[in-house]
């Protein structure tokens, strides 16, 4: 029995995974640019979900699209004034402009006065509900997670699959030039890509803000994020959380079996493991240069 | 038979359900210009990968010097005297000139990692032994006025040279030549087509080499072999495989492909 | 502007292309080696760090910025060297062997986080290389037997010939020598075949190949030797710091350090001793601004990291040659004087191109 309600608590983490290595592979999609920001975002969501319920006192069907909207417009303005000049320079050079965004934004937060230093607890509605299926406990927390994520994947893949959206994505990501004259609306759609995955990385912070409760270093559960992302495969969209998903449950088990200390590199050894027996990830694409 | 540098018999490779070469077979004589034409997708730059060990054939093989290439490394290859050059220019873009010469000249190596970095004075005895020989190539292809320049700024035409000469560096026996005058103008490719002679007849170096010019696989050729789809058409000198049939219609093409579609001028000025 | 009239190959093969060359940096030994009777023990103390961190940085510079392979776990190798030098001068190793051994164990275990390498490239190396940084950071804090795990363990003073070099002084010319010769090595390295070899590696590595380059072993070579550095600079931040600890050796640090080659210049060896300066010295920067800002900023906790991360940012987006470009650009600027052209060092706009197909 303890067993089922491990495993399913590592499904409902890693749904969280799942969903911020969902915006990683967004934006590699779509600019080819790795974006460590993306575990900072969500901890921006969970700030912006929690100021607008506790400090504006708005209720929670509320404050949960008004963060998205605001943190969409953050993730627009983040690849406007800070992505886009650079977009031709050596994937290096993004990634590290991307920690330098990391930098700032645990930065910022901690500068709030009384605030930003501190640990919040979140009023989530269902936050004290608590479901008895045949003696295994389950939060609402853990459910709403799991639910929320495949409703916002189905969401996503009807978004994808009947749009003209995703092949321009795609075109922009392998060669910005020709896209730009095959008239793809290249910028535009970068911004679209960013304020996505900034929305979908703040659904993971509301999600887990009940459960882990609102702190400035909530963004480094974001770094788990990355071996899901790689388990995948760095280009499928479904694979990030599969790979997510993978990433949670053999945490919870290494938590439950496995002396202390392997729970938090458990994560890592799953994505060593992968890149030796399959490089590209379950799902990912092996390119190789033509010469 | 005897004097054959390099041979392959009945080369094939598939890349899942394409197959790129079909049974292709030919032989390189010591010291010859040998020449592979064809249209585009005809799989001769892949029977360069095949040779420099890039891919591996599905069937057939490939020997060099009596040696089967199949389980030669890539890297192993320069060893072996092959050099090549790449048709979409492979230079080390952030490296001048000068370094990206010396680099070939690696598989010449003396120095060991632990005298490289005490520098001793064989180290430095060997770089400038490297350095001489790299300055021969320099003369050689007149690239002097370029020797420091970072290779990124280079126009098309100077990079073309200096990939070549950065082959030339490995002091090969085989010289693989990847579409050697594309994108040149004309006064270029007529220097490339004394180079390449020179590069036979004064430094004794086989060539081996991928073309679309005709009038340059003409002045330098000794054989050519015309390629389609993957597969031999033609083998023989110049003149025979040009007035070849198939290679004709497979891809020199004829005056009369093209009079169907000249415009009547008469019926137009006057309707 | 300087030309250079050559008549002999051995003045491209000289480290000191010319008489300006052997001055200033004949200028600069002198200044270092007089440092203790310069300037006051604070900011030896500093300059001991700046030396130690540049140590590293030439590691990481010669992995990132001359092969092209990113590691964003290097803290891993830094922590490696230091518990190494703390456990054998413990155990009364003379320093110089102790110090061979951090350098072989991290060496060592550099080859193994370069497994991955020779099988992916980009940021799957970058996540290679960052998944083996938590592991190793855990190892360190679980194996408590050696390390003394999470509670710390204090690093005793550097034995040398029988000398206990316990004064800042005589540690500081330590580090000084052991800088100069790690330098000196690189820098030989680098203008002969090996070096030239990681540069071949980083712009193209089928060209590499088809110039003879053992692409796995060049690879885990330059890892080695990366990592190598990291532990040398490892064992001397042991000693500085007398008391180290598994968190020391963190993400944040392996974060630092790239920042440190990023915003020095990456593909320079300049760049590694601008970013160390620029690392050490960032944070007195900020202390000494604090006082002039109003108190809500100056004083709240996250300062510094705002700080760092808008540098960065500034760096990546306006200065992506980092700090020895931008003193390229000054010093062409002088030796132009008054003809330099503001379009001189311009970067082509370019045109974002697909990594996957490198």
């Amino acid at each position: 029995m303890q067993e089922l309600q491990v495993i399913f608590s590592g499904v409902a983490q890693g749904c969280i995974y799942g969903l911020i290595a969902l915006g990683f592979v967004l934006i590699y999609k779509a600019t080819e640019t790795v974006s460590f920001a993306q575990g900072e975002l969500m901890m921006l969501g969970a700030f912006c979900g929690l100021g607008a319920m506790q400090w504006l006192g708005w209720p929670y069907w509320l404050a949960v699209p008004s963060a998205l909207l605001a943190m969409g417009l953050v993730g627009w303005l983040t690849e406007r004034v800070a992505i886009r000049p650079i977009l031709g320079q050596p994937a290096f050079s993004v990634v590290m402009l991307t920690f330098g965004i990391v930098y700032v934004a645990r930065g910022l937060v901690t500068m709030i006065p009384n605030v930003g230093t501190e640990t919040h607890a979140f009023p989530a509605p269902y936050k004290d509900v608590s479901f008895d299926m045949g003696g295994v406990v389950i939060g609402a927390t853990q459910l709403v997670v799991v639910a929320a994520t495949a409703g916002l994947c189905l969401l996503l893949y009807f978004t994808f699959r009947y749009s003209r959206v995703g092949i321009a994505m795609q075109a922009s990501s392998q060669n910005q030039l020709a896209a730009y004259y095959m008239g793809i609306p290249v910028k535009r759609l970068n911004g679209l890509v960013w304020a996505l995955a900034a929305m979908v990385a703040t659904v993971a912070g509301l999600l887990l803000a009940p459960i882990t409760f609102v702190h400035a270093n909530m963004g480094f559960i974001g770094l788990k994020a990355f071996p899901a992302a790689v388990v995948g495969g760095f280009s499928s969209l479904p694979g990030a959380i599969v790979g997510g998903l993978i990433i949670g449950v053999v945490e919870a088990m290494a938590g439950f079996w496995l002396p202390e200390g392997f729970k938090d590199i458990a994560a890592y050894i799953v994505v060593l493991l992968m890149l030796v027996l399959k490089p590209n990830g379950l799902f990912g694409e092996n390119l190789r240069k033509k010469v | 038979m005897s004097d054959a540098l390099l041979s392959a018999h009945n080369l094939s490779v598939r890349f899942g359900g394409v197959l790129a070469v079909n049974n292709v077979s030919f032989d390189v004589q010591r010291g010859e210009v040998f020449t592979l034409i064809g249209p585009n997708g005809a799989g001769k730059t892949t029977v360069f990968n095949l040779i420099s060990g890039i891919y591996t054939p599905t069937a057939g093989h490939i020997t060099y010097n009596g040696q089967q290439m199949a389980s030669v490394p890539p890297h192993a290859v320069a060893g072996l005297g092959i050099a090549r050059t790449f048709q979409n220019i492979e230079l080390f873009e952030h490296a001048t000139v000068l370094q990206n010469l010396l680099i070939g000249r690696h598989t010449h190596r003396q120095t060991g990692l632990w005298q490289e970095m005490f520098f001793t004075p064989q180290t430095r005895a060997a770089e400038i032994a490297a350095r001489e020989k790299v300055e021969h190539v320099i003369d050689f292809l007149d690239l002097q006025h370029h020797r420091d320049s970072m290779v990124a700024g280079l126009p098309y035409g100077v990079r073309k040279v200096v990939e070549m000469a950065r082959a030339l560096c490995t002091e090969p026996q085989l010289l693989l030549l990847d579409e050697p005058s594309s994108g040149l103008n004309v006064e270029e490719t007529d220097d490339m087509a004394f180079w390449i002679a020179d590069i036979k007849n004064v430094l004794g170096i086989t060539v081996l080499m991928v073309e679309h010019d005709m009038s340059l696989v003409s002045k330098v050729s000794d054989r050519v072999l015309a390629m389609s789809q993957g597969e031999v058409l033609a083998m023989g000198t110049p003149s025979e495989v040009q007035s070849h049939p198939g290679v004709i219609e497979a891809y020199l093409g004829t005056i009369d492909d093209v009079s169907s579609l000249r415009r009547d001028h008469a019926k137009e000025q006057h309707p | 502007m300087r030309f250079i009239f050559k008549t002999d190959y051995d003045q491209d093969i000289r480290l000191a292309k010319h008489g300006g060359h052997v001055f200033w940096y004949g200028l600069l030994m002198v200044l270092l080696l007089t440092a203790p009777w310069l300037i006051e023990e604070y900011w030896l103390a500093q300059l001991t760090f700046v030396m130690i961190y540049s140590i590293v940085g030439l590691g990481l510079m010669l992995l990132a910025g001359f092969t092209g392979l990113f590691s964003i776990g290097h803290a891993a190798f830094l922590g490696v060297g230091a518990y190494t030098e703390a456990v054998l001068a413990a155990q009364g190793w003379p320093f110089p062997l102790s110090l061979a051994m951090s350098a072989g164990l991290s060496a060592a275990v550099g080859a193994i986080v370069g497994l991955p390498a020779l099988r992916v490239k980009g940021i799957y190396l970058g996540i290679a290389t960052l998944s083996f940084g938590f592991i190793v950071e855990e190892g360190l804090a679980r194996w408590e037997s050696v390390t003394g795990g999470n509670a710390g363990k204090h690093v005793k003073a550097i034995e040398l010939l029988g000398y206990e070099a316990s004064s800042n002084e005589a540690f500081y010319w330590i580090c000084l020598v052991v800088t100069v010769v790690c330098t000196l090595a690189v820098l030989n390295l680098l203008r002969s075949a090996t070096g030239r070899a990681f540069v071949a590696i980083r712009d193209s590595e089928i060209s590499a190949q088809s110039m003879g380059i053992h692409l796995a072993r060049y690879k885990t070579l330059s890892f080695m030797i990366s990592a190598a550095l990291a532990g040398i600079g490892g064992a001397l931040y042991a000693h500085k710091l007398q008391f180290i600890s598994p968190d020391q050796f963190n993400f944040l640090q392996s974060i630092d350090l790239l920042l440190m080659v990023v915003i020095g210049g990456l593909g320079s060896i300049h760049g590694a001793f601008l970013g160390a300066l620029f690392l050490i010295t960032m944070p007195q920067l900020i202390s000494l601004g604090k006082d002039y800002l109003p108190d809500a900023i100056g004083q709240a906790p996250g300062l510094q990291a705002v700080v760092y991360g808008l540098v960065l940012i500034g760096f990546v987006m306006f200065e992506p040659m980092g700090l020895y470009g931008r003193w390229l650009k000054i010093r062409t600027w002088f030796q132009l004087f008054p003809f330099y052209r503001k379009g001189m060092f311009k970067r082509q706009k370019s045109f974002q191109k697909s990594d996957r197909l490198k």
